[in-house]
């Protein structure tokens, strides 16, 4: 109950800050939308809507990173998240309440970029809702990032690493071009990372390929609860003051 | 009694910041804690509010451990912090209403409590403003505001009139004073003023220490000062332990 009511909350504080908002769904409709006619002035098939749709909606989930991130790290530097760690609720609370307004934020990003897939040429069938429910999980690796580094850092640093991240986050994930064309060392992170495998998992999803689904996705799934465990024990950690 | 403090101190490494600290506050005690910057009065108030682990000692607020019984003794106080710790994008109601729900209280006696609030500290006429753009004034009311929405049996208030100007601060006095005697306060501040308007009792804190406890009159009589003001300077001066 507590935590639906802190949910309530961060829900109005994200939707009520409507420029991030309109700019996580829209910068991702509008980089599918020039890649789209880009790949129409290409002689080989790189962005295929097909192989370029997961991906663009998984980059958009770095947003997701930025919001929770930045709620968490205002919260922390405005002192109201002393103000609510006085209160007697607990940390599954706290981190509950940070996730949960995202999930609808995060469903309402894949909506507008399928909408804009379906718009450009995408043909809708079965793979297609599948692939949401693989989308929404891997959601929750992005709200992970954005809770750890919201956790650690303050507000004004989220909006510094959101930079970085976004930008390792999709060069790594094979968005826009496949790792094995640069190939070494940078490969060998991207596969170590959980970028590529959650593009490729939301990929698979989309061609039928289901059972190409599992292993991405279970190394996904793995990094997601690898964070939140990371997360949580930090943020313990701040609720007794001990760093 | 509704505070009882005993020993309680905080070490970070070899820095000590609380030192044995003892003392208690009568129910209903309006007491204010001074001290100089890194006084310590901060991190007492953090430890009485559960948001520090001491390293020794324990308080017992309204019968409750700090130590052995932290989310019972959370039930019982609440803290409006130095920063005015509001949501900025809610309006001033759904920030009352906030606090009351975390608290447990259900959506109809959440709203009863909020309009009693918003009465007592004039703010029903910006209920539906968003707190982001109410004057520093209104903020530091909606930020004590919040925090009597669980109806704490101790209240903390954390230089709770910090950057206001004079007519603000003189009005969020006249509140303050409403609920002497309903609710025990603890206040820190640097307005000595301040303590001279509300307190009932003062503790001096000099380097973690208890320099000095009683009210106004007790402490310039046993210091042969004339004013709180010379009694703090007294107190605190840096040779004087």
């Amino acid at each position: 109950m507590k935590a639906i009511v802190f949910a309530t909350r961060n829900h109005k504080e994200i939707v009520r800050d409507p420029i991030t908002l309109i700019f996580g769904m829209g910068l991702p409709v509008l980089i599918m939308g020039l890649f789209s006619v880009m790949q129409k002035n290409m002689p080989f098939g790189l962005f295929e809507i097909s192989n370029l749709a997961p991906g663009v909606i998984v980059f958009s989930f770095s947003f997701l990173t930025l919001f929770s991130g930045m709620l968490l790290g205002k919260d922390k530097s405005s002192s109201f998240l002393m103000r609510i760690f006085a209160s007697p609720m607990s940390a599954g609370d706290y981190i509950l309440g940070y996730v949960l307004p995202l999930l609808p934020i995060a469903l309402l990003q894949i909506i507008f970029c399928l909408l804009t897939a379906l718009f450009l040429g995408l043909s809708f069938n079965i793979s297609v809702l599948l692939m949401v429910g693989v989308l929404i999980v891997i959601s929750l690796l992005y709200i992970g990032f954005g809770l750890l580094f919201g956790t650690i850092f303050t507000d004004k640093q989220v909006g510094g690493i959101f930079a970085i991240f976004v930008n390792l986050s999709t060069w790594f994930s094979g968005t826009w071009f496949e790792p094995d064309m640069i190939g070494g060392t940078f490969q060998s992170i991207a596969q170590l990372l959980p970028f590529v495998h959650a593009v490729n998992a939301a990929r698979a999803a989309l061609s039928g390929a289901y059972l190409d689904v599992c292993l991405p996705l279970s190394i996904v799934i793995g990094y997601t609860v690898f964070l939140f465990i990371i997360a949580t024990l930090l943020f313990k950690r701040k609720m007794r003051g001990q760093y | 009694m509704t505070i009882e403090i005993k020993g309680l101190t905080k070490h970070y490494k070899e820095i000590v910041v609380v030192d044995q600290l003892s003392l208690c506050i009568e129910k209903g005690e309006f007491f204010a804690l001074l001290g100089q910057n890194a006084a310590g009065k901060t991190t007492t108030i953090k430890m009485l509010c559960g948001l520090l682990p001491p390293t020794d000692g324990d308080a017992m607020l309204d019968g409750e451990s700090i130590v052995h019984h932290q989310v019972a003794a959370k039930k019982k106080i609440n803290i409006s912090p130095q920063e005015t710790a509001v949501a900025p994008n809610l309006t001033v109601l759904e920030n009352l209403l906030f606090m009351g729900q975390i608290y447990g209280c259900s959506k109809i006696e959440a709203k009863k409590r909020a309009n009693a609030q918003m009465n007592l500290f004039g703010l029903t006429p910006r209920q539906s403003s968003k707190a982001k753009t109410l004057s520093g004034g209104y903020m530091r009311r909606l930020s004590v505001a919040m925090a009597m929405m669980s109806h704490p049996k101790i209240l903390f208030l954390d230089e709770p009139t910090l950057g206001m100007d004079v007519r603000a601060r003189r009005d969020l006095w006249k509140i303050l004073s409403q609920l002497k005697g309903e609710v025990t306060i603890v206040l820190t501040t640097h307005y000595l003023e301040e303590v001279e308007m509300l307190a009932d009792r003062v503790g001096i804190m000099h380097r973690g220490k208890m320099r000095a406890l009683g009210t106004i009159q007790q402490l310039m009589h046993e210091t042969k000062k004339h004013s709180l003001e010379e009694v703090f300077l007294e107190l605190t001066e840096e040779d004087s332990l």
